[in-house]
């Protein structure tokens, strides 16, 4: 009789603690990565700046890589209907803790091709891991400039034609300038950010994913005319709009 | 009237001067107040001395903070005066980022770098050799250099590289090192002969933004980070944070790297340490390498 109280008890604890373990595991779940989304565009206000063209002579493979096609230099590019290229928008304020811990299990490639950096600007997570590929027969040095009291530590690490990718990540958000020593022309961002992230397309056209429910302020940065903020709010599953527009320097 | 003016400009005078010292003595015990030199990063470990940072306050004080600065910035009164690419600022402790390392880059130097780098000085700089200090008083100084930065309560100094045995010297390996100093294009700063006039050369600057000039095998200079043969294969391998210098770990092996450490020395001009690999270079009638040449793979 007494035994079969003992094990209706435990049967009950059980359940008890089943039940309470899901319930926190379905809570966690819908609070870390939401199904929001913001989304808008990011326009250049004023005429396009010239882009200076880069002269690559001093090395023969990059000459030759650019033939009859100059490069030119990436700080402002602007696409059609004045939209601007690699802005990344991130949530700078009203994510909750976990959300803005949640990082991204892609690995996004940050290439050396034809002596220019492909994607110019690479938008990470802070702790995601990145990776650096060069598909150049020609010598590059991976050199970014954090600044080392900010957490991220500055290397240098050369890839001469053939080298095997280097995979690494960043402990803090902060922009990272990216440079190649050998061509001094080569510049380009890693952008470190906490919580949901997106790179405006050819039009200046954006989408920030994953996003839980809630009030947020979505920051817009762009390397040469700064950042710009503004508020929107997401519903669960819905979306938000938040257009940019930078003034031409 | 005019003997009252002198007399209030002397008060002046006074006053001025108690400020600046108070300023001064305000700056000296910030570190202090923050408990840095209570941590375990207040010491330094080589060899069987450790050294203690405050043993270091005073010798920092009279020889070093002329061009280190109080804070350890870089920002000592004497740097206004240092002139790039020959002569580079002082290095800021601040930010714990140090040319000549053991460790991989991107990483925290070992106290025995520091304490290299300390004894050698750094030729081609204002940084002399600080030999006569005695071996104690160097590994204070460097318990004292990593008082200045956070880093080194956060961090821990990389794994130094593996360095292995040196191998005997043979006509094969200076050829092969001559290989990886092409395959590695270390032509494009240091130029076909070593004569630091590569196709980039004209454009390297430091993390400061300041010219830097590549290291010239030919005219006798003495490499920064110190001139054994493992010194140049350290130097390669974990390349000189802070410099256009990358490290090249991930890209050549170990048995390589002493190959390019022989093929580096039939470049430099005749040295202590030289004779056998220019005879053999000079025996092989090894011609400059070509920029031009098809990559051999």
């Amino acid at each position: 009789m007494k035994q079969q109280r003992n094990q209706r008890l435990a049967a009950v604890l059980a359940i008890l603690v089943l039940v309470g373990f899901g319930a926190v595991m379905i809570s966690q779940k819908a609070s870390a990565a939401g199904d929001g989304k913001i989304t808008g565009t990011v326009k250049l206000d004023g005429a396009a700046p010239h882009m200076r063209g880069i002269d690559m002579s001093k090395d023969p493979f990059c000459d030759k890589a650019h033939a009859g096609n100059a490069a030119h230099s990436e700080n402002v590019l602007v696409g059609s209907g004045g939209g601007l290229q690699n802005v990344v928008l991130y949530i700078s304020e009203g994510l909750s803790a976990e959300a803005a811990n949640a990082k991204s299990t892609q690995i996004p490639v940050f290439d050396q091709k034809n002596c220019m950096y492909t994607p110019h600007v690479l938008a990470m997570d802070v702790g995601q891991d990145f990776k650096v590929e060069t598909s150049d027969a020609t010598a590059h040095n991976i050199h970014p400039e954090p600044n080392p009291l900010t957490g991220n530590i500055p290397w240098n690490q050369s890839q001469p034609p053939g080298a095997p990718p280097v995979t690494k990540s960043w402990k803090a958000p902060e922009m990272i300038h990216v440079k190649c020593n050998i061509h001094p022309w080569m510049s380009g961002w890693f952008a470190v950010v906490k919580g949901p992230y997106a790179t405006t397309d050819d039009n200046g056209n954006y989408t920030i994913q994953n996003v839980p429910p809630g009030s947020y302020t979505v920051t817009a940065w762009q390397e040469t005319l700064g950042t710009q903020a503004q508020k929107v709010t997401v519903a669960a599953g819905g979306s938000a709009k938040a257009d940019f527009a930078f003034k031409a320097k | 009237m005019y003997t009252n003016l002198l007399k209030q400009s002397w008060l002046l005078g006074v006053v001025v001067a108690l400020c600046l010292s108070a300023a001064s003595y305000a700056q000296l015990t910030t570190y202090q107040q923050e408990g840095w030199l209570n941590t375990p990063a207040a010491s330094s470990h080589i060899g069987n001395i450790t050294g203690d940072a405050k043993a270091a306050a005073l010798p920092y004080r009279r020889f070093c903070v002329g061009c280190h600065g109080e804070l350890g910035d870089g920002n000592g009164e004497n740097a206004v005066w240092f002139t790039t690419p020959m002569y580079a600022q002082p290095r800021n402790f601040q930010l714990a980022i140090f040319k000549c390392r053991s460790t991989p880059t991107g990483t925290l130097p070992t106290d025995q770098d520091l304490y290299d780098t300390i004894g050698r000085g750094m030729d081609r700089s204002n940084m002399p050799q600080w030999n006569p200090m005695s071996r104690q008083e160097r590994a204070d100084l460097v318990a004292w250099i990593k008082h200045f930065s956070p880093r080194w309560q956060t961090e821990k100094p990389g794994t130094p590289i593996q360095i292995p045995p040196e191998p005997e010297i043979t006509p094969e390996r200076v050829k092969a090192g001559q290989a990886v100093f092409a395959r590695m294009q270390c032509y494009k700063c240091h130029g076909v002969q070593g004569m630091a006039n590569g196709p980039s050369a004209s454009t390297l600057t430091d993390d400061l933004n300041q010219p830097i000039a590549a290291f010239n095998f030919t005219d006798g200079s003495r490499p920064k980070c110190g001139d054994t043969d493992t010194d140049i294969y350290r130097i390669f391998m974990t390349g000189l944070d802070g410099t256009p210098m990358p490290s090249f770990v991930d890209n050549i092996k170990p048995d390589e790297a002493w190959d390019l450490v022989f093929y580096l020395r039939s470049l430099q001009r005749h040295n202590a340490y030289n004779s056998k690999e220019r005879e053999i270079a000079r025996q092989l009638g090894l011609k400059p390498v070509d920029p031009n040449a098809p990559p051999a793979q």
